[in-house]
């Protein structure tokens, strides 16, 4: 049934033979790999035969009714899939399913027990499909799926192999926070629903008991009326007792995950303890219920006895299973990722690098670059959420004020809700329950439902005997929390009497989706993820082709790690929160400031399409490849375009004045891309301003878009401009003049040549932010050097300004061009000193020097 | 008007030459690179007190009193109490223990007097229930007690106790006070000037009023200390009085506004406009030889020694000017109603007989006309053989309303208010670009980084 596998084996360069290296080589963090050469190889060929177009990443599930079966794509375009054939996939893909259904009673505990298992990431290939995918898999709880649990899996599937393995760590980073969000709200539903359940449950004890009182009157104590009724609620007694515990375990999920000794123990029991059988199905139970649809106030209802069969019911669909928001924050994630991944190797490795060096650079980035990552600086950990912030309304959604306490309590506090008997005491009862044979059934099985899998090989692979050190810690801490949380709830609970049942079991199976160990790919825990930090990759994961990029890859561990560790993750959350808010607010403040007066009066303009401002919005790379189109032809139009490119550089603020507000537009969009500190949203352009502006104006905005009018309202705009003409240059666009200081210099006429060969706008962009970065290169020397700032001694003052005029002199600037250098160093300083985020408080620099005018 | 942002240069010329004076842009004496703008008033700011070499206070028509520091820019305190605009300020050095402490008194018209501590920004004091709104202040660190001048004079101890008060005066007031040596002190009211004398006996303080001197014919605007012997004061036509002050003698009267030559028409008509206000000395200031007058919107300068106007700009701003400042080194700064403020520098010009440049007269009438240079306009000073010229070396240009005051902290950064609500802190580029390559280097030490 399933065709032969392909074994992707590692392929690492022997270490051994030349340690010589060539002193011109480039650092190791530059290097890209290189394409691996086979005869008449041809890297732009397409070599692979998939039948897909490009990437996509495919969910499946392995339905109990059904069996494995594609749920959706991401993009979710047909077009995209080709003729590959999703339904085979899902089926390869998910036969490499893992333990992971484990749940129901484990021997020595005599209720079910919920196993939070990590995901696991295997890589899988098929060589005859053409296609290689990362294969994340996950479980959600399902209270009326089998053993609880519904597996999933998410799978990146791609034609390129080298892709796959090389990207792993990053896919794995990134398919692990979409699984997070996904499985956080699959405990809420999940928690939501069995508290329901349990007040079913209640309500039909209740009905039962008072029948069986009925019966007792009417047939007496011993008539089999009476002991079938009382063995019924016996077994009601039992399954609330048993709900009780699942809600307790559910809520208590993040100490469970990882510090529970009960997880280590079922790692090691895992074939005897899997679950019950399937016979228990069809025993007499009161448990599986006919769910109907349920809203907010839930009126309890009756449960049947009988239980309905199983492929009869519907099961959730993923939306379902988790809370919808959760469900679309998911998607969202997984849209990130794929965008992400897009395209070639070589290219996502080149962006990988740029931003690695990137981030290195934070001293300067601000300037130039229009990456956001710099922003990230506030979250401790390399946290790389750039529009997934989704993640944080998780404390917005459940309508919690927000709280600086761990990612923990908020769960807890979510669940424990007044009036809900949520938790109970630590159980007394010690009564094993599984008998011998069911867990000899499972065995059996399990042996055979994995028959066919030996011809799945899965990459990787662990020993969870290694894993276990470290889970001790942590587990009485928590057990002591959710107990002293449940003893406030202790007084609201109902008396349920607490014995043991010995008959019958709860009907759980999860036979259907037993894993091995061979199969799995266990996620490292955190802690081992650092202590392997220094060790490079962490021993499991599939290695790199090459060892070079091991300086990349550290860095996204401790991302990993931060991700898995429950109570970092709380507090790296809440810190995004604030983070966030912040961005908010700033992005209102502009709003505020500027936006409300500036589109009053523009609302009569045809082309606003020209600009990429919209406030609140990010700026992309995108975008300011676009730019570099407009700048293009700015710069063959306007022969003062280098006059107008040195005052955006020196920091003095440009003014394009014009009646036409697409004209002011395009000339503002042209030009952004030389402003210096542009900031995230473009805070420092304004690319339309129908007021008077300001002095503050001028400190804040250092591209002005302005309507020149007839009305008093222009009058008095013209007033202003005159008034403060000595801070500003005017490029009149409707006159095509440029009022500015002279420029002497040859750096600007490289930067904007109006003969460049130059065609793309992208290539021009390119060729802006290469020169830009050099000159940010000597603003950064020019600002870091010591001699030329700090004084050789205390008298002598004088002798340093020298020191720096020479120093620019040397670096072969001309006073102009030392202005510029000048004034990217003082953004470097207050930068430095200040972080980016006392923008407000930046002071005005300006120098009297008189304009020309210049003409076309 | 504006027309030069649609053509060319040259229009741009005539434009600006309606003004009164236009420096250009290139300013190579103006050091001021920088600015920094304060927001925290709601109303106009009309004053500032230095507190230390790193705070003053600022306060306005918001009865706000706000205390700043003037390097980074931070508001550090607000001093809510008042209820209405404020009317007077000062500082107030208390030395305990070997400690000087400084503290702020305010006055307003809710006709309360507060006394502020600036560290703590409690209201430490506070006299409410005034019969009078105070319109000056005036500490006598000598005495250590303080005055208050409205409708009458008051003498306050260190503890806010009312020592003794003069009878209800004119409605107008004392407008100024100043102290003179052997315990007496000169109030400006209204025409007058009287002369109190603070008797101290004991603990008891008595204040009387010994001598009335009635030599200025309109209201008196300016009262100030030229040095130990002499004390000046200036009318609202332009009266100019050096006074002794031990024995309150006149030592010298100017009438600072001559007559107008008579210039073109096209003048003429410009300057009339502005006469009636012209003569009005609004404020003076004085480095112990030079007294600068703020006279309409001009500027003069007076040599006390020789008893002469050494320098003027009859046309100095626009409008109005509000406050002057006479520095050590005949520099001078000045501040009008037309929003700017100027910066002079005394100079001997080149040869005293030569008529003086376009540049220097460069107010009169329109440009490019030399032949109204042939005759000086002011008869008189060519005899002075000590004229000098008031070059204009800088302006800054910031404010849109009136610059009120502005206050000097040496070579760190001169802070301006304005009836705009705002303050500006203009400071040295050059300076505060080593500052912060200071405060890198530093970062980079405690960083580790080094």
């Amino acid at each position: 049934m399933i065709g032969s596998p392909d074994v992707v084996a590692f392929t690492k360069e022997d270490d051994f033979g030349d340690s010589f290296s060539d002193p011109l080589s480039l650092p190791e963090e530059f290097s890209v790999p290189l394409f691996t050469h086979t005869a008449n190889a041809n890297p732009w060929t397409k070599t692979s035969f998939a039948k897909f177009s490009k990437d996509f990443i495919l969910i499946s599930e392995f339905s109990e009714q059904v069996g494995p079966q594609p749920l959706l794509t991401i993009p979710n375009d047909p077009k995209v899939c080709g003729t590959f054939d999703l339904n085979y996939f899902s089926l390869r893909i998910m036969s490499v399913d893992y333990q992971a259904s484990f749940a129901g009673h484990p021997p020595g505990s005599n209720y079910p027990k919920l196993n939070f298992v990590e995901d696991s990431k295997v890589v899988l290939g098929d060589s005859k499909e053409g296609a290689f995918a990362y294969v994340h898999h996950l479980t959600l709880y399902d209270l009326e799926a089998r053993g609880f649990v519904r597996p999933f899996c998410m799978a990146y599937i791609s034609a390129d192999e080298r892709k796959i393995m090389q990207q792993f760590q990053e896919l794995s980073s990134e398919f692990s926070k979409a699984s997070e969000i996904v499985k956080l709200g699959n405990r809420k539903a999940f928690a939501n629903e069995l508290e329901k359940k349990l007040k079913d449950l209640e309500y039909t004890r209740s009905v039962l008991h008072k029948e069986a009182e009925l019966q007792k009157m009417n047939n007496g104590c011993y008539s089999t009326q009476a002991i079938e009724k009382a063995n019924e609620l016996a077994n009601m007694e039992k399954s609330i007792y048993e709900h009780k515990d699942l809600l307790r375990q559910i809520t208590s999920y993040p100490s469970r995950k990882r510090r529970d000794m009960d997880f280590v123990e079922c790692e090691t029991e895992k074939q005897a303890d899997t679950s019950v059988s399937d016979d228990a199905l069809n025993g007499n139970h009161s448990e599986v219920a006919e769910k109907t649809d349920r809203k907010s106030s839930y009126t309890p209802q009756l449960i049947k006895a009988k239980s309905a069969k199983c492929f009869d019911k519907r099961l959730k669909t993923l939306e379902e299973l988790c809370d919808s928001n959760f469900y679309h924050q998911t998607l969202e994630q997984l849209n990130v990722i794929e965008m992400t991944f897009r395209g070639d190797l070589c290219s996502i490795y080149t962006s990988q690098i740029d931003r690695a060096l990137l981030s290195k650079q934070r001293v300067t980035s601000f300037l130039f670059e229009a990456e956001c990552d710099w922003e990230d600086e506030g979250t401790s950990k390399n946290f790389n959420f750039t529009s997934n912030i989704p993640t944080v309304p998780v404390l917005h959604l459940s309508g919690e004020p927000l709280s600086l306490e761990s990612y923990t309590t908020c769960i807890d506090l979510d669940h424990i809700k007044p009036g809900v008997e949520s938790m109970e005491g630590p159980p007394e009862s010690s009564t094993s329950d599984i008998t011998q044979e069911t867990s000899e059934a499972a065995d059996t099985e399990t042996k055979g439902s994995f028959s066919s899998d030996k011809s799945i090989e899965a990459l990787g692979g662990v020993s969870p005997s290694s894993l276990q050190a470290n889970y001790f810690d942590g587990l009485e801490r928590k057990c002591k929390v959710s107990i002293a949380s449940s003893f406030e709830n202790a007084s609201h609970s109902v008396a349920v009497p607490r014995r043991s049942s010995d008959g019958n079991l709860v009907p759980m199976d999860a036979s259907c989706c037993i894993g091995q160990d061979s199969f799995v790919f266990e996620e490292p825990l955190p802690e081992l993820a650092q202590e392997c930090c220094g060790d490079t990759v962490v021993n499991q994961e599939p290695l790199s082709l090459f060892q070079g990029d091991t300086a990349l890859q550290v860095n996204y561990i401790p991302e990993e790690s931060a991700l898995a560790e429950s109570p970092n993750m709380g507090l790296t959350f809440s810190e995004l929160n604030t983070c966030v808010l912040s961005e908010d607010v700033a992005k209102i403040n502009i709003e505020d400031a500027s936006d409300s007066t500036s589109y009053m009066s523009a609302s009569t303009s045809s082309d606003r399409a020209v600009s990429p401002f919209t406030y609140g919005s990010v700026l992309t790379l995108k975008q300011k490849k676009k730019a570099g189109h407009s700048a293009l032809r700015f710069i063959r139009q306007y022969p003062f375009a280098q006059q107008a490119i040195f005052c955006l550089l020196s920091g003095r603020t440009l003014v394009i004045l014009g009646v036409d507000e697409g004209m002011v537009r395009k000339l503002v969009n042209a030009l952004f891309v030389f402003v210096p500190n542009l900031g995230k949203y473009c805070e420092t352009v304004q690319p339309w301003l129908s007021t008077p502006f300001q002095l503050t104006d001028l400190q804040r905005w250092k591209l002005i878009g302005l309507q020149r009018a007839a009305s008093p309202a222009g009058s008095s705009i013209l007033h202003s401009l005159n008034r403060y003409s000595r801070y500003i240059s005017i490029l009149d666009c409707d006159n095509k003049t440029l009022r500015c200081p002279p420029y002497r210099g040859t750096l600007i006429s490289h930067l904007a040549d109006h003969r460049t060969q130059i065609k793309r706008g992208s290539t021009y962009f390119l060729h802006v932010q290469g020169m830009l970065t050099q000159l940010t290169a000597k603003a950064f020397l020019y600002t870091f050097c010591h001699h030329i700032h700090l004084p050789m001694d205390i008298n002598e003052q004088g002798s340093v300004k020298s020191r720096r005029t020479n120093f620019l002199l040397q670096l072969g600037y001309t006073v102009e061009e030392s202005k510029i250098v000048q004034y990217l160093s003082e953004l470097i300083k207050q930068h430095y000193v200040q972080g980016s985020s006392k923008w407000v408080k930046q002071s005005f620099c300006f120098n009297y020097t008189t304009s020309f005018l210049y003409k076309i | 008007m504006l027309r030069w942002i649609l053509g060319g240069r040259e229009a741009l010329g005539t434009v600006e030459k309606s003004a009164a004076l236009f420096i250009g842009e290139e300013q190579p004496k103006n050091c001021f690179t920088e600015m920094q703008v304060l927001k925290g008033h709601f109303d106009i700011v009309r004053f500032l007190v230095q507190i230390d070499d790193l705070r003053f206070a600022s306060a306005g028509d918001d009865g706000l009193v706000l205390v700043w520091n003037v390097e980074t820019g931070d508001c550090l305190l607000e001093l809510r109490g008042h209820t209405q605009q404020i009317t007077a300020m000062t500082s107030y050095t208390i030395i305990r223990g070997g400690n000087t402490h400084t503290a702020l008194i305010t006055a307003s018209s809710d006709r309360t007097l507060s006394l502020w501590d600036p560290d703590s920004g409690n209201r430490v004091q506070n006299i409410s229930d005034l019969q009078s709104s105070v319109k000056c202040l005036l500490v006598l660190d000598r005495l250590d007690v303080w005055l208050s001048g409205g409708n009458e004079l008051c003498v306050w101890n260190r503890d806010f106790e009312l020592q003794c008060k003069t009878v209800h005066h004119s409605d107008e007031g004392i407008s100024a006070m100043l102290e003179l040596p052997k315990n007496f002190i000169a109030a400006a009211m209204d025409k007058e000037i009287v002369i109190f004398k603070l008797n101290l006996s004991g603990s008891d303080i008595v204040v009387m009023a010994m001598r009335h001197l009635a030599d200025h014919r309109d209201t008196i605007h300016s009262l100030i200390n030229i040095n130990d012997g002499l004390f000046a004061s200036g009318s609202h036509i332009g009266e100019l009085i050096v006074w002794d002050s031990v024995d309150w003698t006149i030592q010298a009267y100017e009438q600072i506004v001559w007559e107008e030559p008579a210039v073109d028409n096209q003048s003429e008509v410009k300057l009339t406009q502005q006469k009636p206000i012209e003569k009005s000395i609004q404020h003076m200031s004085s480095d112990g030889e030079f007294i600068v007058a703020a006279v309409g919107s001009g500027l003069y300068v007076y040599n006390v020694p020789m008893k002469s106007v050494v320098a003027y700009r009859k046309i100095a701003h626009d409008s109005n000017v509000l406050h002057t400042m006479l520095q050590k080194d005949g520099r001078l700064m000045s501040c009008s109603e037309d929003g700017s403020v100027r910066m002079w520098e005394l100079q001997d010009l080149p040869l005293p007989a030569e008529p003086a440049s376009s540049g220097f007269f460069g107010m009169f009438g329109t440009f490019g006309r030399s032949s109204k240079h042939s005759c000086p306009p002011v008869p008189k000073l060519p005899e002075v053989p000590g004229l000098r010229s008031l070059e204009l070396n800088g302006d800054l240009i910031g404010h849109s309303g009136a610059v009120q005051m502005f206050l000097s902290f040496k070579e760190k950064a001169l802070v301006t208010c304005s009836t705009d609500h705002l303050l500006i802190v203009w400071k040295d580029g050059e300076m505060q670009s080593q500052l912060r390559s200071l405060a890198v280097f530093q970062k980079l030490e405690e960083n580790q980084e080094l």
